[in-house]
């Protein structure tokens, strides 16, 4: 066995390994060097015929050979990888701008998200969710309220009567207060629930008030529930739901059903207080109305008024979502308009 | 209610900031809307006597005026307005001053200079009058500020939002009872004394309803000279927001907003009979007209007041009547002070439709003892006028009903507050609102309602008092003992999974109006069980809505004008149905509509069934069906649901709707009650599973659905899954025929199938197929 054979062997697999330019050449040629059928193995089965000390060295020589072989093939493999990596991701090569949109995903109406915000306020609370019809009869949403037939607060709500019945028996809810009087008749006392829904009231629609609009009230009942504590969940709930450093107050006011009554305002969201547009530059925005159950109510679902006490607020879920977003219609959230919606 | 500062200054010492004032208002629940110093809007401006007015060379709109400002010249300005001549008292605003609205500066008007500017009374910020000139009456000096000239001292006027359980303060006196008990200074109302009351002319007075007027009272008050009123009288009307007539008018007003007791005074001398008759309308129904000339219709529920004669002169606690006004010629007034029903009032000024400033006051309650002090300030005042007191008082009353002291127990007005008031601090704040407190034993008060609080009869309204006077900030904030665990019900956690899951499938939600228009159902072609509204607003909002397809239809419209075509919407809403007639309610259900614009019914079952995935509905079946206002051949019956399908093409034209709309509505409330699959783990194989693809060329009149479920039968245990997932017509099928190509995959738990055991599989599913549906295999 000639060294130059091994040599020329060695030259010649160098040589082809550099000139292929793709995995698929390097292949070939390394079969064609390596192989069963190449010079290399020709050389190998040559080795039996020599006599036993040329064969070790021979065969040492060859093993070498081969070594020295394998390692240019497996360097040129990997550098032929890389190449091969890289022009293949060039190929794929995605401009992510130029993507088509997709269908657009939906959106949940800002009232029910506003809604939801709020129920999951109270329920953090230690509230449940009471719901009830919205067409009402006249005991359920104003007598059993303490608001008897031609009691002159009755003007406080323009009412949608409907043509059922007797003439004013049946009603579109004025507010969600009639699921209080439902949920205290179905459950009794310990009462910890917040009631929203939709209510109706007979009057035009404009950018400040809707005929058609969403509430949540609330009612604690339980003993030894005060005024105190009335006051304490109103904070809490304004401190959870619109910032830690947003305060409450109370003023006196008057519902029928509540005694005592308030309204409740928070400090604007917008100013922290110190006055701008949205609050018309008091520092206070008024959410709604609360107060310490009337009596009355209690006597008019049999709940006893000196072992129980309890409080009752409400607001307005869709004047919550106006004043939260800043936006100047409250039209806008039974129009429907994707505009309108896309934004929430 | 409009209170100035100076008026209640009238009735309590009131030295304090007037922004304190407010804060004070508004802690006593007496809501200051709006605060307006006054004075501050006129510096600057100054009485002119006009001398003489000569028209504009340039412009026949204007014209010069030159006036004395009380300065050495003449001052010339020029003027838009000519409701005034030479010798007239303006208001001159000259070089310098500041208006509201602007800065008054020396300027050329048509070529013509203008030294100042005279004022109307809207531009002084004083009255609405926009057209004319302000011309003062009096006598004043020129150069006099106008300040003084109309005895404007600098004031300040509270807006206030008196709530309705709070008659007393319709009143600057009772306002000032409560917010000086609140400032902590002295309250008191004069002792008004009625001058010479020694004549012998007493006012004749017959009351046949007195049940609706518990109390009735007349004076006659003689040597009336009907002329306007004096200055400050006048000014403190304007700035309580009622205009000046003249003096009688005037005066019966002013003692309505002082104390609260709302009078009418008549002209004796054009009451027929020389006297008044209160009595009920008739039961047939009658007419009277009112002092703005208004011909109304009373019955026997009103409260009429009459002359001698029965002839009605107004409605009694809400409107006079213009027969007997006061007139230029009124030498002789008769005063009504009358009490009527708090209710009788309310009802009768709901039913005219006619709400005024006396109705107002009456319906939520005068006090019945405070008209001797109105009658006395109203004939005191006059007496200032020079007109003499004709008689003694009138008083017709039904018995006076007894009010018994309300038992206060501080245990009580502690445990509803939560504070730790004593006795005697709940009455300390109880005393000065004239809530009579005496102490029963050391716990509890015994406290007599004043009569001009008539809302006020138990101890939760004197609690509410306490409550004020002590201050709703002062009481403790703590949370109550809630000790339970707050959750959502099962229904409103999934109904929030329903919106979720359809937001996600990219549909949006939507929130319409629940009221119709009468011929909403019928465009869309649905049956007319509705309920009306008995007094809508307007008639397009006149019906409930019985489905939510024709609010989703127009906001798809909506959109559409916006240039928003192809929007998907979803709806949750509450729908109403006549149900059975005798009722207590119409039947009142929960819907989900989906409405996807551009959309055909196939996409609306697509999202349907990523929905009924996601609430892991049993299977239900969707069968064909004709249903009202949907597309009678691409509809179906959600069994039990409700329909799914698509609008039909007659609605939406009807609409105006120019695409095609898929559609599905079901009952929520079914929905969310529907049998859902067992929450329970199903076992997953670990060997390999085995899919096989099936085409049968069926008829279309053979639903695909009926196929599947074949399929499902004959597959049995094996078939894991099974899709459709080609549809395909074509000629080579043959006339009303096509081919559905289904995917099977078959696997087991506890071993890898066979070729046989799938083998036979398939031929199961071919051979229940092709006979149950007159099928043929695909090759």
């Amino acid at each position: 066995m000639e060294a130059s054979e091994l040599q020329q062997i060695y030259d010649d697999a160098v040589f082809r390994a550099l000139e292929a330019r793709t995995l698929g050449e390097l292949r070939v040629v390394e079969s064609e060097t390596l192989g069963k059928r190449s010079p290399l193995s020709a050389l190998h089965q040559r080795l039996g015929s020599l006599a036993p000390d040329e064969r070790r060295d021979a065969g040492r020589t060859l093993n070498e050979t081969r070594a020295r072989i394998e390692g240019i093939f497996a360097r040129r493999l990997g550098e032929l990888e890389v190449e091969e990596r890289r022009r293949q991701l060039n190929d794929e090569r995605l401009d992510l701008t130029e993507v088509l949109r997709g269908p657009e995903r939906g959106h949940l109406h800002l009232v029910t998200q506003t809604r939801d915000a709020l129920e999951d306020v109270f329920v953090g609370m230690g509230f449940g969710v009471a719901e009830g019809p919205e067409v009402e009869t006249d005991w359920y949403n104003f007598e059993a309220l303490n608001i008897p037939p031609a009691h002159p607060a009755r003007s406080l709500w323009d009412t949608l009567y409907l043509k059922w019945g007797e003439p004013e028996s049946t009603l579109l809810r004025t507010h969600t207060s009639p699921v209080q009087i439902r949920v205290m008749q179905s459950q009794g006392p310990p009462i910890y629930s917040v009631m929203p829904g939709r209510c109706y009231r007979q009057e035009t629609s404009d950018a400040r008030h809707l005929a058609v609009f969403h509430q949540i009230e609330g009612l604690v009942v339980d003993h030894g529930i005060t005024f105190g504590h009335l006051a304490g969940t109103i904070e809490a709930f304004t401190n959870a739901y619109f910032g830690a450093k947003i305060h409450s107050r109370l003023r006196p006011s008057y519902y029928p059903f509540t005694e005592p009554s308030a309204d409740f305002e928070v400090g604007c969201i917008f100013c922290d207080g110190a006055g701008c547009r949205v609050c018309s530059h008091t520092g206070w925005i008024e959410l709604g109305g609360c107060g310490m159950v009337h009596p009355n109510v209690f006597g008019a679902v049999g709940i006893d008024a000196e072992e129980w006490t309890g409080f009752a607020f409400g607001f307005g879920i869709d004047r919550l979502a106006m004043i939260r977003h800043d936006f100047d219609d409250l039209r806008y959230l039974l129009t429907n308009d994707v505009r309108f919606l896309r934004q929430f | 209610m409009r209170v100035s500062l100076s008026w209640l200054r009238d009735f309590a010492p009131i030295e304090h900031d007037p922004a304190d004032v407010a804060t004070a208002l508004d802690d006593l629940g007496l809501v200051v809307e709006a605060m307006e110093r006054l004075g501050e809007d006129f510096a600057g401006v100054v009485v002119a006597r006009v001398l003489e007015t000569r028209p504009h060379p340039n412009a026949d709109k204007l014209q010069l005026v030159e006036v004395d400002a009380g300065g050495d010249e003449r001052v010339q300005v020029v003027c838009g307005a000519f409701n005034f001549g030479p010798g007239d008292l303006v208001p001159l605003a000259p070089v310098g001053a500041r208006l509201p609205e602007l800065e008054i500066t020396r300027r050329q008007i048509r070529g013509e200079w203008s030294n100042g500017m005279l004022c109307s009374g809207a531009e002084l910020h004083i009255s609405d009058d926009h057209a004319g000139i302000l011309v003062l009456p009096g006598d004043v000096e020129p150069g006099v500020p106008l300040a003084e000239a109309l005895g404007v001292q600098a004031d300040v006027v509270f807006d206030l939002d008196v709530s309705p359980n709070r008659p007393d303060a319709l009143s600057v006196a009772g306002v000032a009872r409560d917010v000086a008990a609140k400032l902590g200074v002295p309250f008191a109302v004069p002792d008004y004394e009625v001058p010479g009351a020694g004549g012998s002319t007493d006012a004749l007075v017959k009351v046949r309803s007195r049940d609706l007027c518990p109390r009735f009272t007349a004076i006659v008050v003689a040597d009336v000279e009907v002329r306007p009123s004096p200055g400050w009288l006048a000014t403190r009307l304007t700035t309580a927001g009622m205009r000046p007539i003249n003096n009688v008018v005037d005066v019966s007003n002013y003692v309505m907003l002082e104390l609260g007791h709302p009078n009418h005074p008549y002209d004796l001398d054009r009451l027929a009979g020389g006297g008044l008759l209160v009595r009920r309308g008739r039961a047939g129904g009658e007419t009277v007209v009112t002092l703005d000339d208004v011909s109304r219709s009373v019955g026997s529920d009103d409260c009429l007041i009459c002359d001698a004669e029965g002839t009605p002169v107004g409605i009694g606690g809400i409107l006079g009547g213009a027969a007997s006004e006061i007139a230029d010629t009124t030498a002789r007034v008769l005063l009504e002070t009358a009490y009527f029903d708090r209710m009788a009032i309310a009802r009768t000024s709901k039913r005219l439709g006619l709400r005024t400033e006396a109705s107002a006051r009456f319906e939520r309650g005068v006090d019945p003892e405070g008209i001797e002090r109105a009658v006395a300030r109203f004939c005191s005042l006059l007496a200032a006028e020079g007109a003499t007191v004709a008689g003694a008082l009138t008083d017709v009353r039904a018995r006076r009903r007894a009010t018994k002291p309300v038992r206060v127990r501080t245990a009580r007005v502690n445990a509803v507050l939560g504070t730790a008031l004593t006795t005697d601090e709940i009455k300390g704040y109880l005393d000065p609102i004239g809530f009579a407190a005496r102490p029963v034993g050391r716990s509890a008060l015994n406290v007599a309602i004043p009569t001009w609080r008539p809302d006020s009869d138990s101890e939760i309204d004197v609690i509410e008092e306490v409550a004020r006077h002590h201050g709703y900030s002062r009481v403790d904030r703590s949370m109550p003992p809630v000790n339970r665990v707050g959750a959502l019900t099962a229904y409103q956690r999934d109904r929030r999974r329903v919106r979720d899951v359809l937001a996600g499938a990219g549909v949006w939600e939507a929130w319409t109006t629940t009221f119709l228009a009468p011929d909403d159902l019928a465009r869309a072609g649905l049956p007319a069980d509705a309920v009306e509204v008995a007094n809508p607003l307007v008639a397009e909002e006149s019906v409930l809505r019985t489905s939510l397809l024709p609010g989703l239809l127009k906001a798809i419209v909506y959109n559409a004008s916006h240039q928003n075509g192809g929007v998907h919407l979803f709806e949750i809403g509450h729908v109403f149905r006549a149900g059975a007639a005798d009722a207590e309610r119409p039947d009142e259900y929960e819907l989900l509509a989906v409405a996807l614009a551009g959309g055909d019914a196939a996409a609306a079952k697509r999202v349907w069934d990523v929905l009924a995935d996601a609430l892991r509905l049993e299977p239900l079946s969707v069968t064909g069906a004709e249903l009202a206002g949907l597309h009678p051949t691409r509809t179906g019956r959600i069994e039990g649901l409700g329909a799914i399908g698509e609008v039909d093409p007659g609605v939406l034209a009807a609409y105006g709707v120019e695409e095609r709309v898929g559609w599905f509505e079901v009952d929520l409330e079914r929905l969310l009650a529907a049998s859902r699959q067992p929450e329970t783990y199903n076992p997953v194989s670990r060997f390999p599973s085995a899919d096989i693809d099936l085409a049968f060329v069926v008829d279309h009149a053979v639903p695909a659905g009926a196929v599947e479920q074949t399929l499902r039968d004959a597959g049995g245990e094996l078939l894991v899954e099974l899709r459709l997932f080609d549809v395909f017509r074509g000629p080579q099928l043959g006339d009303g025929r096509r081919s559905l190509a289904y995917r099977l995959r078959l696997n087991a738990l506890d071993r890898t199938l066979t070729d046989d055991e799938v083998a036979e599989a398939r031929r199961r599913c071919i051979d229940a197929v092709e006979s149950a549906h007159r099928a043929q295999l695909r090759a």
